[in-house]
């Protein structure tokens, strides 16, 4: 059986054995960004690294989302994270019953990956929310 | 008093609402001839414009509406900047007549929105090969699956970003905003809708984005709104009963979003709308405890209280007390959206920030009718933009 093929939703997701969220670091200052930027927005200068980013955070915000645009599955939990090294990443909640009952301001979370979608090419897209721990 | 303020002269603005058999030029005609006459000048007198609208942005808007009320030459500013669109024409205009480059402008604001449903959030295509595009390199449509980007839920995730900072913030708080905002508005014949509902009736509406309900988001909606701003020392020429109904701009602040950490994920409704509320009472030299009336960007329930704390209404993280209290209902200690606000007034989005200079003025005036706040004297019009933009204009009944 040929393997079948991944893609990341967004490149800032780096898949593989242990995926995580690679962001672009200000060699100064350490703002992080998950795209390109010309000069850090913080203090201007231009030199950036790749930094990884914490799979573990906490729930800083969350909406559950009942009402959006034809074809996305509802309801679902949007959620603001802050990770062990704070940085804010927002995905879903994934794993986890939509209510807030059981999706709770400062839970700790974890990074999850699943396939949302295959092409026609039978490439499998790679998403990533994060699962209450 | 200071010798080179501007004033606001003369304003109106349409009822929100729909108006189908009418386009935004028509409704932007209208409130600018109405605006000429409750100034008490015609639009021979203009030196400037400036005129605001959204999804019209590149249609040369206040060209157009100069066609229909007359066109003399005067240079016009097409300004956008989200909601905060007519904020900038009011500032834009301000800005000409500080600068002595004039000495009496016209801002217009026009939006017509009809029912265009939740703004924002893509519909969901599978692609039929994934290619990376875009910023982030996405391969497919991203919202619903890396959270939300709809507006309802940005604005309920600021409002969850402030219940987790600040006990006593929840579900029943934001609640209570749409609450007062819907009564208030049964007082105001020009709000688009006028109809009080039960803290249940509110908490029990269809959910849109928890825990904003449908009741606890402004509606899409068509209106405009106009306002004629005068120097002082042209103010000083023209009679005294035109005088006598001058509203002194105390201050005009516009802000964008300076850099915080999160602001790459979730657009910071905060720190812009500080910075502007700060500069504001500076430049005003008055604090929040000096307003009688404040008209904020509640575009959502959720977006409402945490603007308390932005202005400064209610202490650090007092927000949820503040609503409790009864202090932001019209019988409070400082009554806020007594028009309805965004949420029942509704929300046309270029005519809003003029709207509520509108307003501002009418109750300072004394002329606001049964929603008057007696003896209104100071008051703040604030508005947001995601972008992010924020305008915070104070007035002051004063005489010139």
């Amino acid at each position: 059986m040929a393997s079948t093929q991944q893609v990341p939703i967004v490149d800032y997701l780096r898949i593989g054995v242990r995926p995580y969220l690679r962001a672009s670091e200000c060699g100064n200052c350490g703002a992080r960004y998950f795209d390109r930027r010309n000069a850090c927005a913080r203090c201007g200068r231009v030199e950036f690294n790749n930094a990884r980013v914490s799979n573990r955070g906490v729930l800083r915000s969350f909406s559950i989302v009942h009402r959006a645009a034809p074809g996305i599955p509802v309801p679902y939990v949007s959620a603001l994270v802050e990770t062990e090294d704070g940085t804010t990443v927002r995905s879903n909640i994934v794993d986890c019953p939509p209510d807030p009952e059981h999706v709770k301001l400062g839970m700790k979370v974890r990074l999850a990956t699943y396939v949302a979608g295959t092409d026609d090419a039978g490439t499998e897209c790679v998403a990533f929310g994060y699962r209450p721990v | 008093m200071a010798g080179d303020s501007v004033w606001v002269l003369g304003t109106s603005m349409t009822r929100f609402g729909r108006y189908p058999e009418l386009d935004a030029v028509d409704l932007g005609a209208k409130v600018c001839l109405e605006a000429f006459a409750d100034a008490g000048v015609t639009v021979q007198d203009m030196d400037v414009m400036a005129a605001g609208t959204l999804f019209q942005a590149n249609t040369s808007m206040g060209q157009r509406i100069q066609k229909q009320i007359g066109q003399t030459g005067i240079p016009v500013f097409n300004v956008t900047n989200a909601c905060a669109t007519g904020a900038t024409a009011i500032r834009t205009v301000y800005m000409a007549i500080k600068a002595g480059e004039a000495s009496i402008g016209l801002a217009v604001g026009v939006e017509q929105m009809g029912k265009m449903g939740l703004l924002r959030g893509g519909s969901k295509e599978e692609a039929n090969v994934y290619e990376p595009a875009g910023r982030y390199g996405a391969v497919t449509a991203v919202d619903g699956v890396l959270g939300t980007e709809t507006m309802p839920g940005v604005f309920a995730q600021a409002g969850m970003a402030y219940a987790y900072d600040n006990e006593g913030v929840g579900f029943e708080q934001f609640a209570r905003v749409a609450y007062k905002n819907h009564l208030h508005s049964t007082l105001n014949p020009l709000a688009q809708y006028q109809k009080e509902f039960s803290l249940e009736e509110i908490m029990g509406s269809p959910v849109q984005s928890y825990p904003n309900t449908l009741l606890m988001c402004c509606p899409t909606g068509d209106g405009a709104a106009a306002a004629v701003l005068v120097s002082e020392e042209r103010l000083r020429s023209m009679p005294k009963r035109v005088q006598k109904r001058a509203v002194r701009i105390a201050a005009s602040v516009l802000t964008s979003d300076p850099w915080v950490e999160s602001g790459q994920v979730q657009p910071d409704v905060n720190t812009l709308t500080r910075n502007a509320a700060s500069q504001a009472y500076e430049k005003a030299g008055i604090g929040p405890e000096d307003l009688d009336l404040v008209e904020l960007h509640d575009c959502f329930a959720t977006a409402e209280l945490i603007h308390y704390d932005n202005l400064g209404l209610c202490e650090r993280g007092g927000a949820g007390d503040f609503i409790d209290s009864g202090a932001p209902f019209r019988d409070g200690t400082t009554p806020v959206n007594v028009s309805g606000g965004l949420i029942s007034k509704g929300h046309p989005i270029g005519a809003t920030g003029v709207a509520n200079v509108f307003e501002v003025t009418t109750h300072l005036r004394g002329e606001a009718g049964d929603r008057q706040i007696e003896g209104a004297r100071v008051g703040l019009a604030h508005v947001i933009g995601l972008g992010s933009s924020c305008g915070v204009h104070i007035l002051e009944k004063a005489a010139a």
